[in-house]
């Protein structure tokens, strides 16, 4: 008998138990849907964290005063603004670009009768551009805001709902007081970030006027301290070669002699962002192998309903037997059902997966969530094995009847 | 005595076993159900084989039927030994040489007529089945009722599905056990007419299993089989033709066995 024919017998055998066939095949599509479902999950919020770093400005280095880690050295040389200024140099710093720099601490701001505890964000006229983020209103922080210490703000949007009660609040030209001194307000900054990382709890002022008026942030030497350098590179590639540039100079302007002595870190955007991704991958590895116990019980479910179904269908098999079908002939008929079974609910699996992920694209505003073709492939190819594994028992068991046997069983 | 008329004879026999023993062995024991038995069928010969429970004729029909290895013997069906063949083999030699119909009829549930009948062409890899296994219901009068579910049939009807999937195949012989058993006596005697129609006109050798007199009356040889034995082979004087004479009730089988009726309902009843 021919391999097409005995298919035609398994799909019959499998269209006359049809209400058995769907059940049997309901493990495998909560199973394969699982996998899937969660892989194509776990990509989408990698996906959406990727976005989100990327909007922060993956090719910006970030540099903040740090303990050093060696116990031969507890002396912190603080950040300043001519050691910005001179990383800015190409011959200093090749690969990069520009460098901005911010002064932060923290403060009271008081408008009309709200008032509210916020960072305060001295800042250089270019850290908009650096950092990638525009006002929404008005203007920001110009040059000459910064030589002439002026006293303008620009606020964040949750500063802006604190203060005034809304976001869509327009406060251009209000004045407010910034530690008991008054500001005036120039603008408004755009939404930062979104559901895991938000910095819209922030006051802009000049860097000079955090630096002076807010403070003192006066070094031994005359200059002025910062808290942060953000140094553009030219391209993300060239992450690697400006902080080794960046590490060198700090280090012979700090006095550093060993790598641990360093009292600077030197961190990327793109670094929190592969740790994220390292946490985000494990988690999706974790959910799929719990789903994948799922698939497993599918597959053993199976196995169960084709050894019920074997041991149901005795005489049919005997009677097969009797008629000429040999060996062969059934156990390709109960693997091939066995395995169109598994494959079926593999299918629907998918279809479970993709509607699933249908309903949450719709449903989180922030997830693109999308079937991968290599989950698909995945979850059939396993689906075929679990099918082909698990009813090759049951297969055997009723090709290895005797006729006599099972022509008559009751 | 073993052999049955004289035209048919001449050649060489269908089913001939020589000294066909069976021995099961029981944990410790064994059991002997066939001592034994050398039989010669022919070509279009039409008989029953006979005999109580326990007789072993169910072991004779496996046998026969290639269901089973004789322990000890040779087995000749249609020229050829299959008492030293191996399971696939055995299932070949079913397919092609030996057509079944069981007490039960043995359909495959929620399967129609004509798939039922196609199902040993299809293990036999034969080609034009559909057109084969019409013709086949078409002999048994069951032209009109292809697609029909088992479910929708009568019993008779039923069992003359098996006998067009016993025959669709032209086997050498047809081996039935006990056919009409399951079945009320109109039906019983339309499935006999079949098989003596098919005897008769188409000369298909059919083996009956039976423990029933009046079904081996319409057979044209008996063999009557005890303890595992043949102890009798007989020619049928004048085989019944079914539907013809009247089955005689109990009453009349049993007719002057009986002292008195202590116990039963009214005159009216036995008349």
């Amino acid at each position: 008998m021919g391999f097409a024919e005995i298919f035609r017998v398994a799909l019959e055998s499998l269209l006359i138990n049809r209400l058995r066939s769907i059940l049997t095949t309901l493990g495998i599509v909560i199973g394969v849907g699982a996998v899937i479902g969660l892989v194509s999950l776990g990509r989408a919020v990698e996906a959406f964290i990727a976005n989100e770093f990327a909007a922060l400005g993956a090719n910006v280095l970030e540099i903040r005063s740090a303990a050093p880690r060696s116990p031969t050295r507890d002396r912190v040389e603080p950040l300043t603004t001519l050691e910005a200024a001179r990383l800015a140099n190409p011959t200093i710093a090749p690969s990069v670009v520009q460098t901005a720099t911010s002064y932060t601490l923290f403060g009271q701001v008081v408008a009309e009768s709200e008032r509210t505890t916020t960072t305060l964000n001295g800042v250089s006229a270019n850290y908009a551009a650096v950092r990638n983020w525009q006002p929404l209103l008005g203007e920001f922080i110009s040059e000459e805001h910064v030589r002439e210490t002026a006293r303008v703000a620009v606020l964040g949007l949750d500063v802006v709902e604190t203060l005034f009660g809304s976001r869509d609040y327009n406060p251009l030209g209000v004045t407010v007081r910034i530690n008991e001194r008054s500001f005036t307000v120039i603008g408004v900054m755009s939404q930062r970030g979104g559901t895991f990382i938000s910095e819209d709890n922030v006051i802009f002022v000049p860097i000079s006027t955090a630096q002076t008026r807010l403070s003192s942030a006066r070094t031994r030497d005359g200059g002025y301290r910062v808290s942060t350098i953000y140094a553009q590179v030219a391209d993300e590639t060239l992450i690697q070669t400006a902080t080794q540039e960046i590490s060198a100079f700090l280090s012979e302007a700090h006095g550093v002699v060993f790598e641990n002595e360093q009292d600077f870190r030197i961190t990327s955007s793109s670094d929190l962002l592969g740790i994220v991704n390292q946490v985000s991958s494990v988690l999706t590895i974790f959910l799929t192998m719990i789903a994948s116990i799922s698939l497993l019980v599918g597959g053993i479910g199976i196995m169960n309903i084709m050894l019920v179904s074997v041991t149901e269908r005795t005489r049919e098999i005997g009677l097969r037997k009797a008629l000429g079908a040999q060996r062969g002939d059934i156990l390709t008929q109960f693997l091939i059902e066995s395995t169109l079974l598994s494959l079926l609910g593999g299918v629907f699996g998918i279809l479970l997966a993709w509607i699933a992920g249908l309903i949450g694209t719709a449903l989180i505003a922030e997830l693109t969530i999308t079937l991968s073709l290599d989950a698909v492939i995945l979850a059939t190819t396993v689906s075929t094995l679990v099918g082909v594994f698990f009813g090759y028992y049951p297969a055997s068991r009723a090709a290895n009847m005797r006729p006599i046997d099972a022509l008559r069983f009751e | 005595m073993s052999q049955a008329n004289g035209k048919q004879q001449a050649g060489k026999p269908v089913i001939d076993i020589r000294k066909i023993t069976k021995v099961y062995q029981m944990g410790e024991m064994k059991l002997t159900v066939l001592r034994g038995i050398s039989l010669q069928i022919y070509k279009g010969e039409f008989l029953s084989i006979m005999g109580p429970s326990g007789s072993g004729k169910s072991t004779l029909m496996n046998i026969l039927g290639a269901l089973d290895q004789p322990t000890s013997g040779e087995y000749y069906l249609d020229g050829v030994d299959v008492s030293k063949m191996s399971d696939n083999e055995l299932a070949r030699i079913r397919n092609k040489k030996i057509g079944f119909v069981f007490q039960n009829f043995n359909l495959l549930k929620r399967t129609e007529a004509l798939r039922q009948v196609e199902l040993p062409l299809l293990y036999g890899g034969v080609r034009n089945r559909t057109a084969r296994a019409r013709q086949a219901l078409e002999a048994v009068g069951l032209g009109h009722r292809l697609d029909h579910l088992p479910s929708e049939l009568s019993g008779g009807q039923q069992q003359r599905v098996a006998i067009a999937r016993a025959i669709v195949t032209q086997p050498a012989v047809i081996l039935a056990d006990e056919p009409t058993g399951n079945l009320d006596s109109r039906s019983g005697t339309e499935v006999m007419q079949i098989f003596q129609r098919l005897n008769r006109e188409k000369n298909i050798t059919t083996v009956f299993v039976t423990h029933d007199p009046w079904i081996a009356r319409h057979t044209n040889r008996v063999i009557m089989l005890r303890d595992g034995k043949i102890v009798a082979d007989q020619r049928v004087k004048q085989p019944l033709n079914a539907g013809e004479a009247e089955r005689p009730s109990e009453a009349e089988e049993l007719q002057g066995i009986f002292e008195a009726t202590y116990f039963g309902g009214s005159k009216e009843e036995y008349n």
